[in-house]
Protein backbone atom coordinates (compact mmCIF):
# COMPACT_ATOMS: atom_id res chain seq x y z
CA UNK A 1 0.00 0.00 0.00
CA UNK A 2 2.63 2.37 0.59
CA UNK A 3 4.06 2.55 -3.01
CA UNK A 4 0.96 2.76 -4.55
CA UNK A 5 1.24 6.25 -6.51
CA UNK A 6 -2.54 6.54 -7.50
CA UNK A 7 -5.42 5.37 -5.95
CA UNK A 8 -9.08 5.15 -6.72
CA UNK A 9 -12.19 4.08 -4.31
CA UNK A 10 -15.32 4.21 -5.68
CA UNK A 11 -14.79 7.14 -8.04
CA UNK A 12 -18.19 8.23 -9.96
CA UNK A 13 -18.28 11.42 -11.99
CA UNK A 14 -21.12 12.91 -13.78
CA UNK A 15 -21.73 15.25 -16.03
CA UNK A 16 -24.85 17.80 -15.95
CA UNK A 17 -25.81 18.64 -19.63
CA UNK A 18 -28.37 19.66 -21.34
CA UNK A 19 -29.95 16.52 -22.40
CA UNK A 20 -29.64 14.91 -19.13
CA UNK A 21 -26.78 14.20 -16.99
CA UNK A 22 -23.48 11.96 -18.20
CA UNK A 23 -21.61 8.80 -16.56
CA UNK A 24 -18.77 9.59 -17.50
CA UNK A 25 -17.47 7.60 -14.16
CA UNK A 26 -19.05 4.72 -12.66
CA UNK A 27 -17.50 3.12 -9.25
CA UNK A 28 -14.05 2.82 -10.55
CA UNK A 29 -11.67 0.97 -8.28
CA UNK A 30 -8.64 0.95 -9.24
CA UNK A 31 -4.47 1.20 -7.85
CA UNK A 32 -1.82 1.89 -9.16
CA UNK A 33 2.04 1.12 -8.10
CA UNK A 34 4.70 2.85 -8.11
CA UNK A 35 6.95 2.29 -11.26
CA UNK A 36 4.04 0.50 -13.37
CA UNK A 37 2.88 1.58 -16.79
CA UNK A 38 -0.71 1.51 -17.27
CA UNK A 39 -3.00 1.75 -20.73
CA UNK A 40 -6.41 2.89 -20.09
CA UNK A 41 -8.38 1.19 -23.42
CA UNK A 42 -11.70 1.58 -24.40
CA UNK A 43 -13.91 3.37 -26.82
CA UNK A 44 -14.74 6.97 -27.21
CA UNK A 45 -16.56 8.16 -23.67
CA UNK A 46 -15.80 5.50 -21.87
CA UNK A 47 -14.46 7.97 -19.38
CA UNK A 48 -10.27 6.83 -19.72
CA UNK A 49 -9.24 10.20 -20.05
CA UNK A 50 -11.59 11.90 -17.33
CA UNK A 51 -10.44 9.52 -15.29
CA UNK A 52 -6.90 10.87 -16.04
CA UNK A 53 -8.22 14.56 -15.58
CA UNK A 54 -9.82 13.66 -12.08
CA UNK A 55 -5.93 12.35 -11.54
CA UNK A 56 -4.61 15.54 -12.31
CA UNK A 57 -7.19 17.83 -10.79
CA UNK A 58 -8.38 18.64 -14.16
CA UNK A 59 -11.74 17.50 -12.83
CA UNK A 60 -13.79 17.03 -9.50
CA UNK A 61 -15.44 13.27 -9.00
CA UNK A 62 -18.95 13.29 -7.97
CA UNK A 63 -18.15 10.76 -5.10
CA UNK A 64 -15.90 8.02 -4.25
CA UNK A 65 -12.02 8.75 -2.99
CA UNK A 66 -8.92 9.35 -4.93
CA UNK A 67 -5.45 9.93 -3.84
CA UNK A 68 -2.29 10.89 -5.67
CA UNK A 69 0.77 9.89 -3.54
CA UNK A 70 -1.36 9.54 -0.81
CA UNK A 71 -2.79 13.26 -1.08
CA UNK A 72 -5.64 14.18 -2.92
CA UNK A 73 -5.29 15.54 -6.55
CA UNK A 74 -5.32 19.22 -5.58
CA UNK A 75 -2.70 18.79 -3.08
CA UNK A 76 -0.68 17.03 -5.25
CA UNK A 77 -1.15 19.37 -8.41
CA UNK A 78 0.25 22.02 -6.16
CA UNK A 79 3.00 19.50 -5.17
CA UNK A 80 3.94 19.17 -8.64
CA UNK A 81 3.56 15.41 -8.45
CA UNK A 82 3.24 14.84 -12.50
CA UNK A 83 3.56 15.76 -15.39
CA UNK A 84 0.63 15.62 -18.04
CA UNK A 85 0.95 15.30 -21.81
CA UNK A 86 -2.23 16.29 -23.68
CA UNK A 87 -3.67 14.69 -26.96
CA UNK A 88 -2.19 17.71 -29.22
CA UNK A 89 1.56 18.79 -28.50
CA UNK A 90 0.02 22.05 -26.99
CA UNK A 91 3.29 23.94 -27.53
CA UNK A 92 2.92 27.52 -27.01
CA UNK A 93 4.25 28.74 -30.68
CA UNK A 94 5.78 31.94 -29.92
CA UNK A 95 8.75 30.08 -27.69
CA UNK A 96 11.53 28.55 -29.04
CA UNK A 97 11.39 24.62 -28.19
CA UNK A 98 13.97 25.11 -25.28
CA UNK A 99 11.63 28.05 -23.63
CA UNK A 100 8.62 25.58 -23.98
CA UNK A 101 10.26 23.16 -22.25
CA UNK A 102 11.86 25.50 -19.59
CA UNK A 103 7.83 27.10 -19.22
CA UNK A 104 6.93 24.79 -16.18
CA UNK A 105 10.58 25.68 -15.01
CA UNK A 106 10.38 29.45 -15.38
CA UNK A 107 6.77 29.01 -13.73
CA UNK A 108 8.31 26.82 -10.82
CA UNK A 109 10.49 28.91 -9.69
CA UNK A 110 14.12 26.99 -10.98
CA UNK A 111 17.02 29.07 -11.33
CA UNK A 112 18.21 29.61 -14.65
CA UNK A 113 21.33 27.55 -14.39
CA UNK A 114 19.56 24.45 -13.43
CA UNK A 115 16.73 24.71 -15.81
CA UNK A 116 19.31 25.20 -18.51
CA UNK A 117 20.67 21.62 -16.99
CA UNK A 118 17.52 19.94 -17.05
CA UNK A 119 16.23 21.19 -20.94
CA UNK A 120 19.18 20.05 -22.43
CA UNK A 121 19.09 16.58 -20.38
CA UNK A 122 15.16 15.84 -20.87
CA UNK A 123 16.14 17.23 -24.73
CA UNK A 124 18.71 14.29 -24.72
CA UNK A 125 16.14 12.03 -23.63
CA UNK A 126 13.70 12.48 -26.02
CA UNK A 127 16.16 12.79 -28.89
CA UNK A 128 15.98 16.22 -29.45
CA UNK A 129 18.89 17.75 -29.04
CA UNK A 130 20.05 20.39 -31.55
CA UNK A 131 16.81 21.74 -32.00
CA UNK A 132 16.56 23.72 -28.61
CA UNK A 133 16.42 27.15 -31.05
CA UNK A 134 13.60 25.96 -33.45
CA UNK A 135 10.04 27.26 -33.12
CA UNK A 136 7.46 24.64 -32.87
CA UNK A 137 6.51 25.10 -36.66
CA UNK A 138 9.88 24.22 -37.87
CA UNK A 139 9.26 20.48 -36.14
CA UNK A 140 7.03 17.56 -37.40
CA UNK A 141 4.28 16.31 -35.77
CA UNK A 142 6.02 13.62 -34.19
CA UNK A 143 8.96 15.52 -32.54
CA UNK A 144 6.50 18.43 -31.54
CA UNK A 145 5.23 15.91 -29.49
CA UNK A 146 7.99 14.65 -28.22
CA UNK A 147 8.96 18.36 -26.88
CA UNK A 148 5.52 17.88 -25.25
CA UNK A 149 7.07 15.03 -23.33
CA UNK A 150 10.31 16.69 -22.54
CA UNK A 151 7.67 19.20 -20.86
CA UNK A 152 6.36 16.98 -18.57
CA UNK A 153 9.68 15.44 -17.61
CA UNK A 154 11.16 18.80 -17.19
CA UNK A 155 10.46 18.86 -13.83
CA UNK A 156 10.79 15.80 -11.08
CA UNK A 157 7.37 14.33 -11.32
CA UNK A 158 7.53 10.56 -10.91
CA UNK A 159 3.84 10.11 -12.32
CA UNK A 160 3.66 11.20 -16.01
CA UNK A 161 -0.21 11.28 -17.52
CA UNK A 162 -0.23 10.98 -21.18
CA UNK A 163 -3.83 11.43 -22.84
CA UNK A 164 -3.43 9.86 -26.37
CA UNK A 165 -0.49 11.65 -26.74
CA UNK A 166 0.42 9.33 -30.28
CA UNK A 167 -3.54 9.31 -31.53
CA UNK A 168 -2.70 12.02 -33.91
CA UNK A 169 0.54 10.51 -35.50
CA UNK A 170 0.54 7.90 -38.22
CA UNK A 171 1.81 4.36 -37.44
CA UNK A 172 5.07 4.49 -38.36
CA UNK A 173 5.71 7.53 -36.02
CA UNK A 174 3.98 5.69 -33.76
CA UNK A 175 5.64 2.69 -33.24
CA UNK A 176 9.10 4.62 -33.43
CA UNK A 177 8.23 6.87 -30.58
CA UNK A 178 5.94 3.81 -28.86
CA UNK A 179 9.91 2.50 -28.58
CA UNK A 180 11.55 5.68 -27.69
CA UNK A 181 8.95 5.68 -24.58
CA UNK A 182 9.63 2.53 -23.34
CA UNK A 183 13.39 3.03 -23.34
CA UNK A 184 12.72 6.68 -21.53
CA UNK A 185 10.14 4.38 -18.55
CA UNK A 186 12.95 2.03 -18.24
CA UNK A 187 16.15 4.50 -17.85
CA UNK A 188 13.97 7.20 -16.15
CA UNK A 189 11.86 4.45 -13.56
CA UNK A 190 8.70 6.65 -13.43
CA UNK A 191 5.04 5.56 -12.90
CA UNK A 192 3.07 6.02 -16.39
CA UNK A 193 -0.63 6.25 -16.69
CA UNK A 194 -1.27 6.04 -21.12
CA UNK A 195 -4.54 6.59 -22.53
CA UNK A 196 -4.94 5.12 -25.86
CA UNK A 197 -7.72 3.44 -28.78
CA UNK A 198 -4.66 1.36 -29.85
CA UNK A 199 -4.72 -2.01 -29.06
CA UNK A 200 -1.61 -3.34 -29.99
CA UNK A 201 0.27 0.07 -28.11
CA UNK A 202 -1.25 -0.98 -25.24
CA UNK A 203 -0.70 -4.54 -25.21
CA UNK A 204 2.95 -2.83 -26.52
CA UNK A 205 3.59 -0.59 -23.60
CA UNK A 206 2.19 -1.25 -20.64
CA UNK A 207 2.77 -3.55 -17.47
CA UNK A 208 -0.84 -3.39 -16.89
CA UNK A 209 -4.09 -3.32 -19.02
CA UNK A 210 -7.22 -0.88 -18.07
CA UNK A 211 -10.19 -2.34 -20.11
CA UNK A 212 -12.54 0.37 -20.30
CA UNK A 213 -16.73 0.35 -21.24
CA UNK A 214 -18.90 3.39 -21.97
CA UNK A 215 -22.09 4.46 -20.95
CA UNK A 216 -21.90 4.70 -17.85
CA UNK A 217 -18.01 4.77 -17.86
CA UNK A 218 -16.53 1.54 -15.69
CA UNK A 219 -13.73 -0.76 -15.57
CA UNK A 220 -14.20 -3.85 -17.32
CA UNK A 221 -11.16 -5.80 -17.04
CA UNK A 222 -7.85 -5.07 -16.24
CA UNK A 223 -5.03 -7.26 -17.53
CA UNK A 224 -1.45 -7.69 -16.13
CA UNK A 225 0.60 -8.24 -18.84
CA UNK A 226 3.14 -11.26 -18.67
CA UNK A 227 5.49 -9.41 -21.05
CA UNK A 228 8.93 -9.18 -20.07
CA UNK A 229 9.80 -5.35 -19.62
CA UNK A 230 13.05 -5.76 -22.45
CA UNK A 231 10.97 -5.36 -25.23
CA UNK A 232 11.76 -5.11 -28.81
CA UNK A 233 9.12 -3.99 -31.19
CA UNK A 234 8.79 -8.03 -33.00
CA UNK A 235 7.58 -8.63 -29.36
CA UNK A 236 4.45 -8.19 -30.96
CA UNK A 237 4.20 -10.62 -33.46
CA UNK A 238 5.09 -13.58 -30.61
CA UNK A 239 1.72 -15.85 -29.25
CA UNK A 240 2.21 -13.72 -25.96
CA UNK A 241 1.40 -10.57 -27.40
CA UNK A 242 -1.47 -11.93 -29.29
CA UNK A 243 -2.98 -13.81 -26.70
CA UNK A 244 -2.87 -10.85 -24.33
CA UNK A 245 -4.13 -8.48 -27.07
CA UNK A 246 -7.16 -11.20 -27.29
CA UNK A 247 -8.02 -10.93 -23.84
CA UNK A 248 -8.14 -7.12 -24.48
CA UNK A 249 -10.47 -7.82 -27.49
CA UNK A 250 -12.63 -9.63 -25.35
CA UNK A 251 -12.90 -7.34 -22.42
CA UNK A 252 -13.81 -4.65 -25.12
CA UNK A 253 -16.55 -6.69 -26.51
CA UNK A 254 -17.99 -7.90 -22.93
CA UNK A 255 -18.02 -4.04 -21.93
CA UNK A 256 -20.74 -3.98 -25.60
CA UNK A 257 -18.19 -1.94 -26.68
CA UNK A 258 -18.21 -2.93 -30.43
CA UNK A 259 -22.04 -2.47 -30.28
CA UNK A 260 -23.28 1.01 -31.83
CA UNK B 1 6.10 38.88 -59.36
CA UNK B 2 4.42 40.04 -56.18
CA UNK B 3 5.14 43.75 -55.90
CA UNK B 4 4.92 44.03 -59.68
CA UNK B 5 1.10 42.05 -59.42
CA UNK B 6 0.09 44.68 -56.70
CA UNK B 7 1.77 47.74 -58.36
CA UNK B 8 -0.04 47.81 -61.26
CA UNK B 9 -3.22 47.29 -60.54
CA UNK B 10 -2.67 50.13 -57.70
CA UNK B 11 -1.39 52.24 -60.59
CA UNK B 12 -4.44 51.86 -62.77
CA UNK B 13 -6.70 52.31 -60.54
CA UNK B 14 -5.35 55.65 -59.26
CA UNK B 15 -5.06 56.68 -62.92
CA UNK B 16 -8.45 56.41 -63.59
CA UNK B 17 -9.30 58.15 -60.31
CA UNK B 18 -6.77 61.16 -61.54
CA UNK B 19 -8.76 60.97 -64.85
CA UNK B 20 -12.32 60.57 -63.28
CA UNK B 21 -11.33 64.15 -60.94
CA UNK B 22 -9.79 66.04 -63.64
CA UNK B 23 -13.95 65.45 -65.64
CA UNK B 24 -15.36 66.38 -62.59
CA UNK B 25 -13.21 69.30 -62.31
CA UNK B 26 -14.30 70.72 -65.68
CA UNK B 27 -17.90 69.66 -65.14
CA UNK B 28 -18.41 71.55 -61.93
CA UNK B 29 -16.40 74.13 -62.74
CA UNK B 30 -18.06 75.02 -65.89
CA UNK B 31 -21.07 76.76 -64.84
CA UNK B 32 -19.10 79.54 -63.38
CA UNK B 33 -16.88 80.45 -66.46
CA UNK B 34 -19.99 80.41 -68.75
CA UNK B 35 -21.78 82.70 -66.34
CA UNK B 36 -18.77 84.80 -66.31
CA UNK B 37 -18.95 84.81 -69.94
CA UNK B 38 -22.80 85.76 -70.01
CA UNK B 39 -22.54 88.73 -67.93
CA UNK B 40 -19.73 90.16 -69.58
CA UNK B 41 -21.21 89.48 -73.02
CA UNK B 42 -18.68 87.03 -74.57
CA UNK B 43 -19.12 83.46 -75.41
CA UNK B 44 -16.74 81.10 -74.74
CA UNK B 45 -14.81 78.14 -76.76
CA UNK B 46 -15.14 74.37 -74.72
CA UNK B 47 -11.04 74.85 -75.17
CA UNK B 48 -11.23 77.64 -73.38
CA UNK B 49 -13.87 76.58 -70.65
CA UNK B 50 -11.34 73.51 -70.12
CA UNK B 51 -8.28 75.30 -69.51
CA UNK B 52 -9.87 78.01 -67.26
CA UNK B 53 -11.48 75.98 -65.02
CA UNK B 54 -7.97 74.58 -64.13
CA UNK B 55 -7.05 77.57 -62.72
CA UNK B 56 -10.08 79.40 -60.75
CA UNK B 57 -9.32 80.83 -57.61
CA UNK B 58 -12.32 79.26 -56.12
CA UNK B 59 -13.03 76.84 -57.90
CA UNK B 60 -16.38 74.10 -56.20
CA UNK B 61 -13.64 70.94 -57.30
CA UNK B 62 -10.46 71.90 -57.55
CA UNK B 63 -8.62 70.18 -60.11
CA UNK B 64 -5.48 67.64 -58.44
CA UNK B 65 -2.54 69.60 -59.80
CA UNK B 66 -3.97 73.01 -57.17
CA UNK B 67 -4.51 70.53 -54.29
CA UNK B 68 -0.88 69.56 -55.28
CA UNK B 69 0.18 72.69 -55.58
CA UNK B 70 -1.51 73.95 -52.48
CA UNK B 71 0.04 71.37 -49.87
CA UNK B 72 3.66 71.87 -51.74
CA UNK B 73 3.10 75.27 -50.50
CA UNK B 74 1.89 75.42 -47.35
CA UNK B 75 4.69 72.54 -46.13
CA UNK B 76 7.54 73.10 -48.05
CA UNK B 77 7.14 76.74 -48.84
CA UNK B 78 6.18 77.96 -45.28
CA UNK B 79 8.47 77.97 -42.01
CA UNK B 80 6.95 75.07 -39.52
CA UNK B 81 6.33 77.75 -36.97
CA UNK B 82 3.95 79.87 -39.33
CA UNK B 83 0.56 79.78 -38.60
CA UNK B 84 -0.08 79.19 -42.78
CA UNK B 85 2.01 76.07 -42.94
CA UNK B 86 -0.27 73.02 -43.19
CA UNK B 87 2.99 70.86 -41.22
CA UNK B 88 2.42 72.67 -38.53
CA UNK B 89 -1.39 72.40 -38.44
CA UNK B 90 -0.91 68.46 -39.07
CA UNK B 91 1.71 68.76 -36.12
CA UNK B 92 -1.23 69.70 -33.82
CA UNK B 93 -3.76 67.52 -35.34
CA UNK B 94 -1.56 64.46 -34.89
CA UNK B 95 -0.36 65.47 -30.90
CA UNK B 96 -3.65 64.86 -29.88
CA UNK B 97 -4.27 61.77 -31.87
CA UNK B 98 -0.97 60.20 -30.77
CA UNK B 99 -1.63 61.23 -26.91
CA UNK B 100 -5.58 59.96 -27.22
CA UNK B 101 -4.58 56.87 -28.69
CA UNK B 102 -2.00 56.12 -26.30
CA UNK B 103 -4.52 56.58 -23.51
CA UNK B 104 -7.46 54.89 -25.43
CA UNK B 105 -5.23 51.85 -25.97
CA UNK B 106 -4.81 51.35 -21.98
CA UNK B 107 -7.66 52.11 -20.82
CA UNK B 108 -8.92 49.46 -23.94
CA UNK B 109 -6.65 46.74 -22.61
CA UNK B 110 -7.25 47.55 -18.86
CA UNK B 111 -10.77 47.33 -19.49
CA UNK B 112 -10.19 43.82 -21.85
CA UNK B 113 -8.72 42.42 -18.88
CA UNK B 114 -11.15 43.23 -16.63
CA UNK B 115 -13.86 41.95 -18.58
CA UNK B 116 -11.82 38.42 -19.25
CA UNK B 117 -10.62 38.31 -15.08
CA UNK B 118 -13.89 39.30 -13.50
CA UNK B 119 -17.39 37.64 -13.87
CA UNK B 120 -18.94 40.93 -13.15
CA UNK B 121 -17.67 42.97 -15.61
CA UNK B 122 -18.22 40.64 -18.18
CA UNK B 123 -21.61 40.71 -17.39
CA UNK B 124 -21.52 44.76 -16.71
CA UNK B 125 -19.68 46.19 -19.00
CA UNK B 126 -19.51 45.18 -22.93
CA UNK B 127 -23.35 46.72 -23.34
CA UNK B 128 -21.80 50.08 -22.52
CA UNK B 129 -18.78 49.95 -24.49
CA UNK B 130 -21.26 49.15 -27.33
CA UNK B 131 -23.89 52.04 -26.26
CA UNK B 132 -21.06 54.28 -25.84
CA UNK B 133 -19.99 53.99 -29.49
CA UNK B 134 -24.08 54.39 -30.70
CA UNK B 135 -23.95 57.94 -29.25
CA UNK B 136 -22.68 60.27 -32.17
CA UNK B 137 -19.56 61.92 -31.33
CA UNK B 138 -20.17 65.18 -33.14
CA UNK B 139 -23.14 65.22 -30.18
CA UNK B 140 -20.04 63.84 -27.42
CA UNK B 141 -17.59 66.26 -28.56
CA UNK B 142 -19.18 69.28 -27.97
CA UNK B 143 -19.93 68.34 -24.43
CA UNK B 144 -16.27 67.08 -23.53
CA UNK B 145 -14.70 70.32 -24.73
CA UNK B 146 -16.88 72.82 -22.86
CA UNK B 147 -17.10 70.75 -19.82
CA UNK B 148 -13.58 70.39 -19.53
CA UNK B 149 -13.30 73.73 -20.07
CA UNK B 150 -15.18 74.88 -17.35
CA UNK B 151 -12.99 72.26 -15.54
CA UNK B 152 -9.81 74.55 -16.44
CA UNK B 153 -8.97 71.72 -18.78
CA UNK B 154 -8.15 72.78 -22.43
CA UNK B 155 -5.40 72.79 -25.72
CA UNK B 156 -4.35 69.37 -25.88
CA UNK B 157 -5.94 66.67 -23.79
CA UNK B 158 -9.90 67.62 -24.42
CA UNK B 159 -9.11 66.89 -28.33
CA UNK B 160 -7.31 63.81 -27.14
CA UNK B 161 -10.54 62.49 -24.90
CA UNK B 162 -12.11 62.79 -28.15
CA UNK B 163 -9.71 59.88 -29.51
CA UNK B 164 -9.99 58.54 -26.88
CA UNK B 165 -13.35 58.06 -26.58
CA UNK B 166 -13.24 56.68 -30.15
CA UNK B 167 -10.11 54.41 -30.10
CA UNK B 168 -10.64 52.19 -26.62
CA UNK B 169 -13.59 50.28 -28.57
CA UNK B 170 -11.92 48.29 -31.04
CA UNK B 171 -8.76 47.66 -28.57
CA UNK B 172 -11.89 46.44 -25.76
CA UNK B 173 -13.25 44.30 -28.57
CA UNK B 174 -10.38 43.07 -30.06
CA UNK B 175 -8.19 42.15 -26.78
CA UNK B 176 -11.26 40.38 -25.00
CA UNK B 177 -11.38 38.26 -28.37
CA UNK B 178 -7.34 38.12 -27.72
CA UNK B 179 -6.97 36.83 -24.34
CA UNK B 180 -9.94 34.35 -24.48
CA UNK B 181 -8.03 33.13 -27.57
CA UNK B 182 -5.82 30.52 -25.93
CA UNK B 183 -7.11 26.93 -26.28
CA UNK B 184 -8.56 24.60 -23.60
CA UNK B 185 -4.93 22.52 -23.77
CA UNK B 186 -2.61 25.35 -23.02
CA UNK B 187 -4.79 26.68 -20.21
CA UNK B 188 -5.08 23.29 -18.59
CA UNK B 189 -0.88 23.00 -19.06
CA UNK B 190 -0.72 26.31 -16.75
CA UNK B 191 -3.40 24.71 -14.29
CA UNK B 192 -1.30 21.58 -13.74
CA UNK B 193 1.93 23.52 -12.80
CA UNK B 194 -0.03 25.60 -10.35
CA UNK B 195 0.75 28.90 -12.53
CA UNK B 196 -0.48 32.14 -10.54
CA UNK B 197 -3.42 34.18 -12.54
CA UNK B 198 -0.29 36.36 -13.44
CA UNK B 199 1.65 33.82 -14.83
CA UNK B 200 -1.24 32.81 -17.04
CA UNK B 201 -1.77 36.44 -18.16
CA UNK B 202 2.05 36.79 -18.99
CA UNK B 203 3.09 33.29 -20.58
CA UNK B 204 -0.34 33.06 -22.10
CA UNK B 205 -3.26 35.27 -22.20
CA UNK B 206 -0.80 37.85 -23.11
CA UNK B 207 1.27 36.65 -25.87
CA UNK B 208 -1.56 34.99 -27.82
CA UNK B 209 -4.22 38.41 -27.88
CA UNK B 210 -0.86 39.95 -29.65
CA UNK B 211 -2.12 39.66 -33.20
CA UNK B 212 -5.36 40.56 -32.49
CA UNK B 213 -4.19 43.58 -30.29
CA UNK B 214 -2.65 44.90 -33.25
CA UNK B 215 -5.45 44.44 -35.86
CA UNK B 216 -6.97 46.56 -33.35
CA UNK B 217 -4.38 49.17 -32.96
CA UNK B 218 -4.71 49.68 -36.75
CA UNK B 219 -8.08 50.72 -36.33
CA UNK B 220 -7.85 52.72 -33.58
CA UNK B 221 -5.12 55.04 -34.68
CA UNK B 222 -7.15 55.42 -37.50
CA UNK B 223 -9.85 56.52 -35.68
CA UNK B 224 -7.98 58.12 -33.06
CA UNK B 225 -7.54 60.59 -35.97
CA UNK B 226 -10.82 61.49 -37.06
CA UNK B 227 -11.63 61.87 -33.53
CA UNK B 228 -9.08 64.75 -32.93
CA UNK B 229 -9.96 66.60 -35.97
CA UNK B 230 -14.04 65.88 -35.15
CA UNK B 231 -12.82 67.66 -31.48
CA UNK B 232 -11.06 70.93 -33.66
CA UNK B 233 -15.05 71.19 -35.37
CA UNK B 234 -17.42 72.20 -32.74
CA UNK B 235 -15.13 74.44 -31.16
CA UNK B 236 -13.87 76.78 -33.53
CA UNK B 237 -10.33 75.59 -32.81
CA UNK B 238 -7.94 78.09 -34.28
CA UNK B 239 -5.04 75.33 -35.04
CA UNK B 240 -5.19 71.89 -36.40
CA UNK B 241 -6.63 70.45 -39.51
CA UNK B 242 -10.39 70.21 -38.52
CA UNK B 243 -9.58 74.65 -37.86
CA UNK B 244 -8.65 74.26 -41.82
CA UNK B 245 -11.51 72.96 -42.95
CA UNK B 246 -13.49 75.03 -41.09
CA UNK B 247 -12.18 77.88 -41.95
CA UNK B 248 -11.71 76.25 -45.58
CA UNK B 249 -15.67 75.83 -45.27
CA UNK B 250 -16.59 79.66 -44.16
CA UNK B 251 -14.32 81.14 -46.43
CA UNK B 252 -15.48 78.78 -49.42
CA UNK B 253 -11.39 77.88 -49.75
CA UNK B 254 -12.33 74.42 -51.02
CA UNK B 255 -8.55 74.32 -52.11
CA UNK B 256 -8.06 74.77 -48.85
CA UNK B 257 -10.29 72.31 -47.78
CA UNK B 258 -8.83 69.58 -49.81
CA UNK B 259 -5.36 70.29 -49.10
CA UNK B 260 -6.50 69.43 -44.87
CA UNK B 261 -8.54 66.24 -46.12
CA UNK B 262 -5.80 65.09 -48.22
CA UNK B 263 -2.92 65.58 -45.57
CA UNK B 264 -5.18 63.79 -42.75
CA UNK B 265 -5.51 61.15 -44.92
CA UNK B 266 -1.61 61.28 -45.73
CA UNK B 267 -1.27 61.08 -41.75
CA UNK B 268 -3.68 58.38 -41.27
CA UNK B 269 -2.02 56.40 -44.10
CA UNK B 270 1.47 57.09 -42.03
CA UNK B 271 0.19 55.88 -38.82
CA UNK B 272 -1.63 52.67 -40.11
CA UNK B 273 2.00 51.50 -41.54
CA UNK B 274 3.70 52.23 -38.62
CA UNK B 275 1.19 49.81 -36.68
CA UNK B 276 1.26 47.46 -39.55
CA UNK B 277 5.47 47.71 -39.29
CA UNK B 278 5.27 47.28 -35.43
CA UNK B 279 2.81 44.13 -35.62
CA UNK B 280 5.27 42.55 -37.92
CA UNK B 281 8.26 43.13 -36.07
CA UNK B 282 6.58 42.17 -32.84
CA UNK B 283 5.07 38.97 -35.15
CA UNK B 284 8.36 38.04 -35.78
CA UNK B 285 10.06 38.39 -32.78
CA UNK B 286 7.43 35.82 -31.60
CA UNK B 287 8.68 33.04 -34.13
CA UNK B 288 6.02 33.67 -36.26
CA UNK B 289 6.17 31.56 -39.44
CA UNK B 290 6.95 33.32 -42.56
CA UNK B 291 3.79 33.92 -45.16
CA UNK B 292 1.53 33.39 -42.01
CA UNK B 293 0.58 36.76 -41.55
CA UNK B 294 -2.81 37.77 -42.53
CA UNK B 295 -2.81 41.40 -42.90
Amino acid sequence: MTDSVVSARDLSLTFETNDGPVHALSEVSLTIDKGEFVSFIGPSGCGKTTFLRVIADLERPTSGEVSVNGMTPDEARKARAYGYVFQAASLYPWRTIEKNIGLPLEIMGYGARDARDRISRTLELVNLAGFEKKYPWQLSGGMQQRASIARALAFDADLLLMDEPFGALDEIVRDHLNEQLLHLWETTNKTICFVTHSIPEAVYLSTKIVVMSPRPGRVSDVITSTLQKDRPLDVRETPEFLEIAHRVREGLRAGHSYDE
Amino acid sequence: MSSLGKTVPILTVLTALTALWYAGAVWMNAPFERDQAERAGTTVSFSEIVSNTMSQERPVLPAPHQVIEEIYKTTVLKKITSKRSLIYHSWITLSATLLGFIIGTALGIALAVGIVHNRAMDKSVMPWVITSQTIPILAIAPMIIVVLNAMGLSGLLPKALISTYLSFFPVVVGMVKGLRAPERAQLDLMYTYSATPAQTFWKLRWPSSMPYLFTSLKIAVAISLVGAIVGELPTGAVAGLGARLLAGSYYGQMIQIWSALFMAAFLAAALVMLVGVAHSYVLRRMGEKPGAAAA
